[in-house]
């Protein structure tokens, strides 16, 4: 017998939730609304690698002096719930990939993203050791163009596995009734009925909750939905010949001012003491430049570049350093077998660093 | 009741978290746990787990970059 049939067989059994939780409102609430039924509810909280909350804030010095916090861990300590926060990233990957239902506006995968996450949910949920009976999320139909559509909602349900068992509270009243509803464990008349992008029927809700403190991440919280993210993979990609990352790839992309002169090689410019900082944890897997004659930032360089690509690397990170307007700054070059050599070079002028080389 | 080590040192938030997670999930209650970190955001974030989790934070503490939090594992 499966923990599935085993929840059903037992009908005196406290009902039992498990609520993807990303930190933002929406899912914040859809917890809320099942919790004030009765239900007892955990959350469940992916680390993709993409994930906007935390490596930001972590790097940049001028973040890091505000007062940071994990949003899911926040609302978990609002809501008064236990939040298990699972590590994704490798299997991530093929989602970011081989995303069979495509990409939204940028390379973010948001549909498949979603079948992953609530299969994984239900995977984990309805183990029998965990005792879950059924999944909810945050969605609201409308409320994104790729993945929150009426017709995407049966989609996500079917292809995760989950079928009936997930609920949406927020949008239930316009979707078909679902187990927890027809079992009776939950009260299909005290879910709601929200649709598009209008925001304010969430707010007014959090305000009915008493909840006036929450996230409402632009875009989500996925880098993969940022413009300008999005163009240092695909960079990425096309400058390895292959769609692949790892871990540390797409970290640093998150840092830094990336400038790719050449197919071979690409730079990646430390902006502020943070970000150097950070940088500097990669220095034994990068060749990298220092500017030794002026206070200058740390500059990666990411590739297979020649002599004369690294006499032009060493002029455009010097163009970064204090000495952009010196006629001669010394730059050392320590490349990842231990070798290092010194290079006096005259400074890019910012005309000679030109636009389509900033990634 | 045991002492355990967790080097997460170079790790960005919310690893830490996962790693400090995961490694209590192979505790016993009254266990007392050690994380060494280099992030920051874990200041933040490992108090407000053991508060979601139940557990009890014993001690931090922070000298030349390098962070140091205690907590002690309680009963699930």
């Amino acid at each position: 017998m499966t923990a599935q049939s085993k929840a059903i067989s037992n009908p005196d059994r406290p009902r039992r939730a498990v609520a993807l939780i990303s930190g933002g409102l929406d899912s914040m609430l859809a917890a809320k609304v099942i919790q004030e039924q009765g239900i007892e509810v955990q959350g469940l909280n992916f680390y993709t690698g993409f994930c906007v909350e935390g490596h930001t804030h972590a790097i940049r010095a001028k973040v890091r002096a505000k007062p940071k916090r994990n949003n899911a861990l926040w609302v978990a300590e609002q809501l008064g719930i236990k939040l298990n926060i699972i590590d994704v990233s490798e299997e991530y990957k093929d989602i970011v990939l081989n995303p069979r239902y495509g990409y939204g506006q940028h390379l973010n995968p948001c549909l498949d993203c979603k079948i992953f996450m609530v299969n994984k949910a239900q995977a984990w949920g309805f183990m029998e050791e965990n005792g879950f009976d059924f999944i909810i999320t945050g969605e609201v139909i409308g409320q994104r163009p790729k993945s929150q559509r009426k017709e995407t909602m049966p989609l996500i349900a079917r292809e995760s596995g989950a079928q009936d068992r997930l609920l949406r509270p927020l949008c239930a009243q316009h979707l078909p009734e679902t187990l927890p509803e027809r079992e009776g464990w939950v009260d299909r008349d005290a879910l709601y009925g929200f649709h598009g992008r209008n925001r304010k029927p969430q707010m007014a809700l959090a305000e009915q909750f008493g909840l006036t403190d929450y996230a409402q991440p632009a875009g989500g919280c996925c880098f993969l939905t940022d413009k300008s993210y999005s163009a240092k993979l695909a960079d990425l990609w096309s400058a390895r010949g292959k769609r692949d990352y790892e871990l540390d790839d797409i970290m640093l992309l998150k840092v830094g001012r990336h400038i790719r002169p050449s197919e071979t090689y690409k730079l990646i410019v430390g902006r502020e003491e943070g970000e150097n900082n950070y940088l500097e944890g990669y220095r034994k897997q990068f060749a990298h430049l220092r500017c030794e004659s002026h206070r200058g930032p740390l500059t990666l360089i990411d590739g297979a570049p020649n002599a004369a690509d690294i006499e032009q690397a060493a002029r455009i990170a010097a163009r970064y350093s204090q000495g952009r307007d010196a006629a001669e700054v010394t730059m050392s070059v320590h490349h990842p077998n231990g070798v290092s050599e010194v290079l006096t070079v005259t400074p890019y002028a910012p005309q000679e660093i030109p636009e389509r080389w900033h990634v | 009741m045991s002492e355990a080590q967790l080097d997460t040192r170079g790790m960005l938030c919310p690893i830490p978290v996962i790693r400090t997670q995961d490694r209590v999930r192979e505790l016993a209650a009254g266990d007392v746990l050690e994380i060494v970190a280099t992030d920051p955001g874990v200041l933040h974030d490992i108090p407000s787990w053991c508060r979601v989790h139940g557990h009890e934070l014993l001690e931090t503490s922070e000298t030349n970059n390098e962070i140091r939090i205690r907590l002690r594992v309680c009963a699930p």
